[in-house]
């Protein structure tokens, strides 16, 4: 069974110029264990969509409609007070910023402890004594000073692991983790990508990661959802969809990735950009909502959304020309 | 720490020095000879020059005044013209009943200025917020002497809650002596929590907005510990600062309190020795009201390092 089912997430904030639908009809699960990937630019709706499954939007201007079934349980229709249970016990977050999502004025020990104290009812003490395992258990060095310390006294990498440290402290059964490693120095990113893994497979939580960086999607995830303008574009497992995308969306952000070394070894070419913007979301888009920025968009495209069809095994894309798209590529 | 303290202790050494100028000058500043007003109106050419000589008004000026400090730090702040009792021991009487009247009116602003702010803050743009932010605004533009006599008419003369206007000291019950302080605290605080409270909702929805609140959701904390620990010790930096900038406010308003509602304390004093032209008591007041503001400062500078981990000392 499905760990996470989210059926037909729409989440749209109400602003002065419209309704903004960051996500507008989003499906997908993610099953025990698993990690899910949600690649896309910025303003595609990933951070929205993770944000909307812990209920975290501010209601209003912001309202989430549909379904996310945790362990069959809608997560939409608990009361605030059952949420407050779930949130940081069954699920909890990595945030993208370590230097602020931490309190700079609370310390690194309190911070853990509070999680501890609130879902599963230790006492100060104990709660104390499982933070300086959980942080050497993320690798912090010194655990009994660090947990006296302030956020501001350690670096962004030992910030992260404390963040992760937090998330952790309840073995959650889904870890959702929003641009973990953005603000990181690259090689502080393969460590803490690396601490995620290990931990994943010694705590067995699912991890929905959600990134642009498509380095650390190939990395970590097993499957992959493509996301644009608030809706899902592509889903497929990780291998498939680098070795054939479907979507011209997909196509494009793959090409959009330098490689190391290309131009020594000869095999340089031009970085492939995806001309054009995002569409605005307050207003209702007809048709394929990539279609402005297609090169394969026609009339058809432009009058009518493309459903998301089977174009392999477990592998779909909302799109009229993705099987040409596929030989093209 | 300890060195802070003593770091910053010095450092108000000459801001003490320099308000001690002013309060001296005061004399001078004053139109006419000190020694002609010290005398007053009915007096001889032979009393001024009396007086003149008994102050040392004769000397130069800074003579005068090294002297005036010397005897300051050694207690001394002189006699008063009216009573002729030293004016330390006439401040020494006055001083409890100020006291008082301040340190339950500072808790009492505290105590309802912080939640309101807060709550305001968390329902930005609800009817309660509305409805809190009206009041401040209502508050801050009343005067004292009018939220005094309109809290004096309904709440003692017409409900006979509480008594109209005195003093109880402490020495003879807690609760005499703080029913005849809840009326005027109310009144010389209305001003001060409307400022407080609006602080605290300014700063709070700023402190709501960032990154660690929304940490602290994800981790299922429940409303009051993200409000009142999560945020509120993030946003204590400013809203310390304008309760002890305020402390200046209620120095002031005491004043005013003492007199609508009779309170024998530094206030009174103040009105009569301005009334009667005592000027070494007056000098004594401003003196100990300045430092009792420097005092207040540097208390707040060492709460800063307490609420704030990243503030160095």
């Amino acid at each position: 069974m499905a760990l996470l089912e989210v059926d037909n997430l729409q989440t749209h904030f109400r602003t002065p110029g419209g309704i903004n639908r960051a996500v507008d009809g989003v499906s997908f699960h993610v099953n025990e264990g698993e990690t899910l990937a949600i690649v896309g630019e910025s303003g595609c709706g990933k951070s929205v969509t993770s944000m909307s499954l812990m209920r975290l939007i501010p209601e209003p201007p912001g309202k989430i409609a549909g379904a996310v079934r945790f362990l069959g349980r809608d997560l939409l229709q608990l009361s605030e007070h059952e949420m407050r249970a779930i949130r940081g016990n069954d699920i909890s977050m990595i945030f993208q910023e370590p230097m602020t999502s931490l309190n700079p004025v609370l310390t690194v020990g309190r911070q853990i402890r509070e999680t501890l104290m609130i879902h599963q009812g230790l006492d100060k003490q104990a709660a104390e004594a499982r933070a300086i395992e959980i942080l050497i258990l993320v690798g912090i060095p010194e655990p009994k000073r660090r947990v006296r310390e302030y956020p501001h006294q350690l670096s962004g990498g030992m910030r992260q692991r404390v963040m992760i440290a937090i998330a952790l402290a309840c073995n959650p059964k889904l870890l959702i983790a929003d641009e973990p490693t953005t603000a990181l120095d690259v090689t502080i990113q393969a460590q803490i990508l690396k601490l995620m893994l290990d931990l994943k497979r010694r705590v067995g939580a699912a991890i929905i990661l959600i990134t642009h960086d498509l380095g650390v999607v190939a990395e970590i995830a097993e499957r992959v959802m493509v996301m644009y303008a608030g809706r899902k574009v592509e889903e497929a497992p990780v291998a498939d969809l680098f070795r054939s995308p479907r979507h011209p969306y997909t196509q494009g952000l793959l090409g959009a990735v330098p490689r190391l070394g290309s131009s020594l070894t000869g095999t340089a070419r031009r970085l492939a950009e995806i001309p054009g913007q995002v569409p605005d979301l307050r207003k209702p888009i007809t048709g394929c909502v990539f279609a402005g920025r297609c090169s394969l968009a026609t009339d058809l495209c432009r009058q009518y959304a493309p459903g998301l069809e089977e174009k392999g095994p477990r592998h779909v894309a909302a799109c009229h020309y993705a099987i040409k798209g596929a030989a093209a590529a | 720490m300890l060195s802070y303290i003593l770091r910053r202790i010095v450092s108000t050494l000459p801001v003490m020095a320099i308000v001690a100028l002013f309060v001296f000058s005061l004399l001078y500043i004053a139109p006419g000879d000190p020694a002609v007003v010290i005398a007053g109106d009915q007096a001889s050419p032979e009393d001024v020059e009396r007086i003149r000589q008994s102050l040392g008004l004769d000397r130069p000026f800074l003579i005068q005044f090294g002297s005036w400090v010397w005897r300051i730090l050694h207690g001394d702040l002189g006699t008063s013209i009216f009573t002729n009792l030293p004016v330390s021991t006439m401040i020494g009487q006055r001083l409890g009943p100020t006291l008082s009247l301040m340190m339950v009116t500072l808790l009492l602003t505290i105590v309802i200025a912080v939640p309101l702010g807060v709550v305001a803050a968390w329902k930005a743009g609800s009817l309660i917020d509305r409805v809190i932010m009206g009041f401040a605004v209502f508050g801050f533009s009343l005067p004292v002497f009018v939220v005094g006599y309109m809290l004096a008419y309904i709440f003692a003369l017409e409900l006979e809650w509480l008594p109209v206007q005195g003093y109880t000291p402490l020495a003879q019950g807690f609760w005499p002596w703080l029913e005849n302080l809840i009326l005027p605290a109310i009144a010389l605080g209305c001003v001060y929590i409307a400022l407080i409270a609006r602080i605290t909702r300014a700063t709070m929805l700023e402190v709501l907005q960032q990154d660690y609140i929304r940490t602290a959701r994800a981790k299922g904390l429940g409303q009051g510990g993200i409000l009142f620990i999560h945020a509120l010790k993030n946003a204590a930096v400013p809203i310390v600062t304008v309760i002890g900038i305020g402390i200046a406010l209620l120095i002031g308003g005491a004043v005013v309190t003492e007199s609508v509602f009779a309170i024998p304390g530094l206030g009174r004093l103040t009105i009569d020795a301005i009334l009667r032209r005592d000027y070494p008591v007056i000098q004594g007041i401003v003196l100990l009201f300045s430092f009792v503001y420097v005092l207040v400062n540097l208390m707040i500078d060492v709460i800063y390092t307490l609420v704030d981990p990243r503030i160095r000392y």
